[in-house]
């Protein structure tokens, strides 16, 4: 095939991409060294100034980062073992296949900030549906404003928004597997516990893997349910780093700061995410 | 133990079945509430509980001025956006997908996986690490608070989908037709769009949706880009939400947002259950 033809397929897209990205990134570099804020803005350079301040002075950026790891980390677990189990089931024949795959697909499609502020009413202290129906048992959680029960608030919201992408993949990946194994299981007479330990999981490890590493980049941004659940309150009991870097940017305006602690955080994500995936590769595929 | 797992399974959809309409049904009926039913105690069935009314529905379609909630245009501006940068997106990342699919490239130690990666890891990239420099960019060129800036940020959160989806599905299709079509006399351009590109439609539109659910469902960019010329339509729901909009008027004009994808959903299930998806994930 001829040589010249190759570039014009590929770098127009490549190049819109870079060119819409290195300005920003080399901005944010750059930011980061600079004491920007809404007395002083402007590209002065101020030295490690921010990125000392981060590491030694600033524990609720840290504080931060570990609520959204707990955060997405338990979310994507959660996922992963409830969107395998409802994959499993509509994969073979039940009745009403087709609508359960439908509804189990539908949460993903609607815009998490929108379905949050409909969670905001299904969880309202007094006038909401949950706790009318837990004053039965005398019960009347703080779903929104308890430091420990908003937390869990934020993980059902999560649930039940991305379960179905998890679902999506994993139901994707069950179709696409080879019929002959299971043929041979059958033959062997394997219980279906059998049948899944031996012959289903061990064959959808590496689309596990590639699910949950695509669920944690994503959930690693969790920050609009966030902001219009709890607004990372009550106090800062659900802020995540996000959300933190946004109020220092976008609200106080400590511009460089906030683009030192973005940098510091990409970097953090890039390093954890490649463990995770290397991690996850040993074990689930035991190499 | 048949018995029992079969009991389990029905159990655990019937329950999860629950959890996924709840909110819908309790937004739905909410619309249809007045201040009473609302405020004076939790209602559920209409007509038994509370005298449903239209007062939240009509809210959508009445002018602000006469206390309508004014999401038309914010409704436009977001279908707008989203299929613009979904089209530009799907255009750009199928050419480059194409490339990475059928040629080999070699830069230094860069190779095609290295340049597929490229494209993909720009989903890692947080929004926030973006915004920042977004923000003063936009703003510097007077791009802040439009629709083109928006449509130029969601091409970056677009395309690693489309390229990613793309390049699955371009392995996937037989080396030899293009092989026959460039023997036949084609050109290499002819032959991927009359030959490649009819035979790839499956995938266009597997990339098409996701692109459109990923641009739709946008916040935060929105958020922090836009003001008040544009808004989209999660950023005016939001706004809603922190202003004093009843709960009724809230419920109509969120159900209202959330509709139209919901008809992606139908879509995407055909082409899953065709085996179209499965390619996608590996």
């Amino acid at each position: 095939m001829n040589f010249k033809h190759k570039y014009f397929f590929l770098f127009p897209g490549l190049f819109v991409l870079i060119g819409i990205l290195i300005f920003p990134i080399i901005f944010v570099v750059r930011l980061s060294l600079s004491g920007w804020n809404s007395y002083n803005p402007g590209l002065d350079y101020i030295g490690l100034e921010n990125y000392i301040r981060l590491f030694t002075d600033d524990p609720r950026f840290w504080e931060s980062f570990f609520r959204l790891s707990f955060l997405s980390v338990t979310t994507v677990i959660l996922q992963y073992v409830i969107g395998f189990a409802l994959a499993h089931m509509v994969w073979k024949d039940i009745k009403f296949k087709r609508f359960f795959r439908v509804l189990f697909l539908v949460p993903m499609m609607t815009t998490p900030v929108i379905m949050t502020v409909i969670w905001r009413t299904f969880f309202h202290e007094s006038l909401g549906p949950v706790n009318d129906l837990l004053s039965v048992f005398g019960v009347a959680p703080k779903w929104l404003t308890d430091p420990v029960i908003a937390k869990f608030t934020v993980i059902i919201v999560e649930v039940w928004q991305w379960t179905p992408f998890m679902f999506l993949l994993l139901l994707a990946g069950l179709l696409s597997l080879p019929k002959e194994p299971f043929l041979a299981a059958a033959i062997d007479g394997a219980s279906p516990v059998r049948k899944f330990i031996y012959v289903t999981f061990p064959l959808m490890a590496p689309i596990s893997i590639g699910a949950i590493i695509i669920r944690l980049i994503e959930a690693s941004k969790i920050m609009d349910t966030v902001y219009v659940l709890t607004s990372g309150g009550p106090g800062t009991s659900t802020e995540t780093s996000s959300f933190y870097i946004f109020i220092k940017g976008l609200r106080e305006f400590q511009m460089g700061y906030a683009a030192s602690m973005s940098f510091t955080y990409l970097i953090i994500m890039i390093i954890s995410l490649t463990i995770i995936a290397k991690v996850l590769t040993k074990v689930l595929l035991k190499e | 133990m048949n018995k029992l797992y079969i009991f389990l399974k029905y159990f655990f959809i019937v329950v999860w079945t629950v959890f996924v309409v709840a909110p819908f049904l309790w937004a739905l009926t909410t619309s249809f509430k007045d201040f009473q039913s609302v405020n004076g105690g939790v209602t559920y069935i209409p007509w038994f509980d509370f005298e449903p009314n239209l007062e939240g529905w009509k809210v959508l379609i009445k002018s602000p001025a006469k206390g309508g909630v004014d999401i038309i245009e914010p409704y436009f501006n977001s279908m707008f956006v989203t299929c613009t940068a979904s089209l530009i997106s799907i255009i750009l990342g199928t050419l480059s997908a194409y490339a990475l699919s059928r040629y080999t490239f070699k830069a230094g130690f860069v190779k095609n996986n290295d340049i597929t990666f490229f494209f993909i890891s720009q989903r890692i990239m947080p929004p926030i690490v973006l915004s920042i420099p977004f923000f003063l960019f936009l703003s510097s060129i007077n791009l802040l608070d439009s629709l083109t800036g928006l449509i130029v940020v969601y091409i970056v959160l677009l395309m690693p989908i489309a390229v990613w989806i793309m390049v699955d599905f371009f392995n996937k299709v037989p080396r030899e037709i293009d092989e026959t079509a460039l023997i036949d006399g084609c050109n290499p351009y002819q032959a991927f769009l009359k030959v490649v590109l009819p035979n790839s439609i499956p995938g266009l539109i597997v990339a098409g949706m996701f692109c459109i659910i990923f641009g739709w469902i946008d916040f935060f960019f929105a958020f922090i880009l836009t003001f008040t010329e544009v808004q989209l339509l999660p950023v005016k729901i939001v706004a809603l939400n922190s202003s004093v909009t009843p709960w009724w008027s809230l419920s109509a004009s969120a159900l209202v947002s959330v509709a139209p994808l919901i008809i992606v959903a139908f879509v995407v299930e055909r082409y899953l259950s065709k085996g179209n998806l499965s390619g996608a994930i590996k």
